[in-house]
């Protein structure tokens, strides 16, 4: 059993009110936090514990809170980041859904130590249900003391917003759900000036995953030093990774960044294995925009190193032969998923959410959608493989903000690794819409089930 | 008053000394020039405007003499600001010059190419961009996107199926009138310029979306398919008005005033009046005031670097060469009937030989009946 | 239909503007947008577009900017049940297709359609966080998980059934 740190509780009855969460232990950081520490201090405790954001970039979080400008007489705001978007991700929804009151405690904490009055959480309008159980959680936490006016006696006021987003995944991007939440397009802005100087209203805005900021919780409960010294390298503490696709067992877990790729999708702790017996074919190892990798790759570098379950070891190889761990969406594919079909249905998501703002998003992703859904249904040449690799290309870094990278990787990640498969819908117009390319020389070697 | 900073910045091995604060972009049209950038979405005069195009695109290659590390993306030179030392590359920039190409090909990709019947062809700024930048043939192969057209008022036509989503008409309307009543709608690639509901747009200076637009998704009604920007003659013009500066440039043919727009400066946008204020015109003047007695001629107006009707700006320009095949060679080995550019064309089109009269597309014939009527 | 706010409706509505600094009442554009397309039959009418601007004090074309971006805004009636099947890739790997067809073929309507009834609406969406889950759906405020074709039948008969009990 690894270590838990944010899901601890998870399965104690009743921790999603007030009463057993504060008696299993919760809002001891915000009591910590207020009363025996300074704003820089817990600044410093979070540099310490080498935190990093838990949303996708893997950002430094103390870092990112130390750029927060402070000018006289400007309210400062945080803004958590609860779109969760990204196809393969789901963990903040649990986080959320069964522990509101450790996001909550997170954010009182984090809220301290940037001087935000007025914190809001940004979450996507699909989880309506989640934005309901949120504002129980912070009536109960305000009837309690822990938000309003004078947070124990420390002269600390906060209040927790919740808004609702409404259907874009672009609002997951800092500055595009900072226009959401002003009541506007989710255009991205374009940077400089960055969101510690100027972001919601112009004020100095820091925006954080919900995990980010839950993660805070444990970082003051035992300190900075502590919190590092579990996991690997970079990748300290503990990551909440939801696995989908053709697994045993589907769902959020918990890692604390030590295991291999292989545990986690193997051992019955995790993802159980893969459905029905099948195959391993393919992995999207961090939400869909990272690179898919084939099964060798994934379960071992191109080094033949075994792969980790954290920041630096998916990376390994760059995009050429590794990936990244992204937001943790962990996207598993069994031996009868087509590339193609797979790699088709990201390309339209990606042509759906595109804002629309900038040329090479908004003309790219849809055109690669077109081509992608052209080869899918047998009537691609073999031309267009390279011309998809082209466009992705073209895309890649001259967009305003990620989402062009995000659309682009996938499609390059499938053709680099892939190309075959394409080739094979190509030469097998009729075949491909009947059969399955099939493994090939992808399969994981060393599982195959009996 | 404390003194101005001032920044060295070099643009494709070219050093000036600029204001800090100023764009890259900026900078180089100081330079001017190949080194400018290509601006579709930026206007000086538009705050907010710019960073989505993605035309301006340059590679820094030295982020400052403090920092001298390269940014590790192109940027979009209309949005950054220059540091003391910094090195910029745009046109030897290989780097840039292929996002370029991509950005054009982008641009184009959902273009009608209707240039033929588009009043803006001669002064439209994907026309010259793709020219300067694009390639010839598109690699397509699907279905172009339209739009429904929409009416916006007696004015202003809307030909969204050209738009290239710049922005600059809402940042205009945003700018320059109290009531904003066009916006953007919908988003990704079906993204649009419209009222949602019919609406007219009736602010009086809501004309110089006009003038703004880079291509030809809004366009002078009054001008509508009247005639040919090449055919006409600029001629810088003003009137005593109560609204504007009323500083103009008049479209002429002969003594006829086919179009009024706002004076252009070499980057294609609106000019500055003698008090150092955006020259926008109102509708008054626009649309209007076409009688050229009510208006005192001040001269022809220098025809801008934006526009194919600039003779010669294509030739000898840096990164391009001219050519030395023949016209033959090239085309497979037919010889051309009449080789004419539109400079003789519109010489030859003398203001009172009215091309309507002429039958059929003229031809060689045609050219020489009328030199020797000449 | 009213586009006015009823007293409860405009209470949550003045609720949602005090959340936001004073002067920045448009940040409240889209809980109110909500609020109102859940008060006003499913969907935004232009005269309710216009209802929200003149309340927030903003232009109507800000509100139309708004409500034609987010994909959750419905700008044409829906059905009572609005069926929204996700088919993103892990969904897909999942077998979204056949719960599509599924559902196409029970209802006899195609994406985006209505049941002659009124009743239901399929709409094909995007990834809506519940890969773990896939295949799934969300009606109204609800998500559908692990869907089957059995349980496909189950929903729409609980729906109907709700529907009659109204």
């Amino acid at each position: 059993m690894g270590v838990k740190l944010l899901l601890d509780k998870a399965n104690v009855p009743g921790i999603r009110t007030y009463e057993v969460y504060r008696r299993e232990g919760g809002y001891r950081s915000v009591e910590k936090a207020l009363k025996e520490m300074t704003t820089d201090a817990i600044v410093e405790e979070v540099k310490k514990s080498g935190l990093r954001g838990r949303g996708g970039a893997g950002f430094p979080t103390g870092m990112k809170w130390s750029f927060i400008a402070k000018p006289e007489g400007v309210p400062r705001h945080l803004v958590c980041n609860a779109d969760e978007s990204e196809p393969g991700t789901f963990k903040d929804r649990y986080l959320m859904e069964f522990l509101p009151h450790l996001l909550i405690e997170g954010l009182i904490v984090s809220s301290f130590a940037l001087g935000s009055n007025d914190t809001y959480i940004y979450i996507r309008g699909e989880y309506a249900w989640i934005t309901d159980i949120l504002e129980q959680a912070i009536d109960e936490a305000k009837a309690n003391g822990w938000l309003g006016k004078n947070i124990l006696g420390t002269g600390f006021d906060c209040n927790i917003h919740v808004q609702r987003g409404a259907g874009a995944y672009i609002c997951g991007e800092e500055t595009a759900l900072i226009e959401s939440l002003e009541g506007n397009r989710g255009n991205p802005r374009i940077k400089p000036p960055f969101p510690a100087i100027q972001g919601v209203w112009m004020r100095p805005t820091v925006v954080n995953n919900v995990e980010t900021l839950a993660a805070v919780v444990p970082i003051i409960n035992m300190g900075g030093e502590e919190y590092a010294k579990i996991g690997v390298g970079k990748s300290t503490g503990t990551k909440l990774i939801s696995a989908c696709g053709n697994i045993n067992k589907p769902g959020v877990y918990e890692i604390d960044m030590t295991i291999t790729v292989e545990e986690f999708i193997y051992s019955d702790e995790y993802c159980g294995g893969i459905k029905d017996g099948k195959k391993l074919k393919a992995c999207i190892p961090g939400g869909s925009s990272v690179p898919i990798l084939p099964a060798n790759l994934l379960l071992t570098t191109a080094k033949g190193e075994p792969r980790y379950m954290n920041y630096e070891s998916l990376s390994d190889g760059g995009f050429a032969t590794g990936s990244m761990l992204g937001s943790g969406g962990f996207i598993v594919l069994d031996e009868d998923q087509c590339i193609v079909k797979n790699t088709y249905t990201l390309a339209r998501f990606y042509r759906h959410e595109s804002c629309g703002q900038c040329s090479p998003c908004r003309e790219g992703t849809g055109w690669m959608e077109k081509i992608l859904q052209k080869i899918e249904t047998g009537k691609g040449e073999m031309s267009d493989i390279d011309l998809l690799w082209d466009i992705q290309r073209k895309i890649e870094g001259n967009t305003i903000c990620p989402l062009g990278d995000a659309a682009a990787w996938p499609v390059a990640a499938a053709i680099r690794h892939f190309r075959d498969e394409f080739e094979w819908h190509v030469n097998n117009p009729e075949l491909s819409q009947t059969s399955n390319f099939g493994l090939q020389h992808y399969a994981d070697p060393i599982h195959v089930p009996a | 008053m404390s003194e101005q900073t001032f920044f060295k910045v070099t643009v494709d091995g070219i050093t000036i000394e600029v204001p800090a604060g100023t764009t890259i972009l900026q900078a180089a049209r100081q330079i001017g020039g190949e080194v400018a950038p290509p601006a579709m979405c930026y206007y000086s005069k538009l705050e907010g405007s710019g960073g989505k195009c993605r035309t301006c695109l340059v590679e820094v290659a030295k982020g400052s003499e403090k920092d001298p590390r390269p940014m590790p993306k192109l940027v979009a030179s209309c949005r950054t600001t220059v540091m003391d030392g910094m090195e910029v590359k745009n046109i030897t920039s290989d780097k840039v010059l292929e996002a370029r190409a991509g950005v054009v090909e982008f641009l184009l990709l959902n273009h009608p190419l209707d240039c033929p019947i588009c009043d803006q062809a001669g002064e439209c700024h994907l026309q010259d961009l793709s020219f300067d930048h694009g390639k010839s043939g598109t690699r397509y192969e699907f279905q172009r996107r339209t739009f429904k057209k929409h009416d916006l008022g007696q004015h202003i036509q809307l030909h969204m199926t050209r738009c290239i989503l710049c922005y600059r008409c809402v940042f205009t309307a945003d700018q320059l009138t109290n009531k904003r009543v066009h916006g953007i709608l919908d988003r990704g690639d079906h993204a649009e310029i419209a009222t949602h509901i019919e609406k007219s747009l009736d602010n009086e200076f809501i004309g110089n979306v006009i003038d703004v637009c880079p291509v030809g998704a809004l366009t002078d009604k009054t001008f509508r398919f009247k005639n040919r920007v090449w055919y006409l003659k600029p001629m810088d013009a003003h009137r005593d008005c109560p609204t504007c500066s009323g500083r103009v440039t008049l479209w002429n043919r002969g003594d006829e005033v086919y179009r009024v727009t706002a004076r252009k400066d070499e980057w294609g946008e609106i000019e500055d009046t003698p008090d150092g204020k955006p020259g926008w015109i109102c509708n008054t003047c626009r649309f209007d005031k076409k009688n050229a007695s009510e208006w005192v001629i001040e001269g022809p107006r220098a025809i801008s670097r934006a526009s194919v009707i600039s003779q010669g700006h294509y030739a000898g320009n840096v990164g391009m060469t001219i050519p030395t095949e023949t016209f033959k060679a090239v085309n497979g080995g037919r010889a051309p009937h009449l080789l004419m550019d539109i400079h003789d064309e519109s010489e030859v089109n003398q203001p009172d030989i009215h091309l309507g009269q002429i039958q059929g597309p003229s031809n060689g014939t045609t050219f020489n009946n009328k030199k020797d009527n000449a | 239909m009213a586009t006015t706010f009823n007293d409860i409706q405009m209470t949550e509505f003045k609720r949602l503007v005090a959340r936001y600094p004073e002067g920045k009442q448009k940040s409240a554009l889209l809980p109110a947008l909500h609020l109102a397309q859940d008060s006003f039959g499913g969907w935004l009418s232009t005269e309710t577009m216009d209802y929200i601007a003149s309340l927030l004090t903003i232009e109507p074309i800000e509100v139309y900017e708004v409500a034609t971006f987010y994909s959750m805004y419905n700008l044409k009636p829906v059905g009572k049940f609005v069926f929204e099947v996700c088919q993103t890739g892990p969904c897909m790997v999942s077998g979204s297709d056949n719960i599509i067809d599924y559902i196409k073929k029970t209802l006899d309507i195609k994406p985006g359609e209505t049941t002659k009834d009124g009743m239901f609406t399929l709409k094909l969406v995007e990834c809506l966080g519940a890969c773990g889950y896939a295949p799934m759906m969300q009606v109204g405020k609800i998500y559908k998980e692990h869907l089957t074709k059995e349980k496909v039948d189950g929903i729409i008969a609980e729906y109907k059934a709700q529907a009659a009990n109204n």
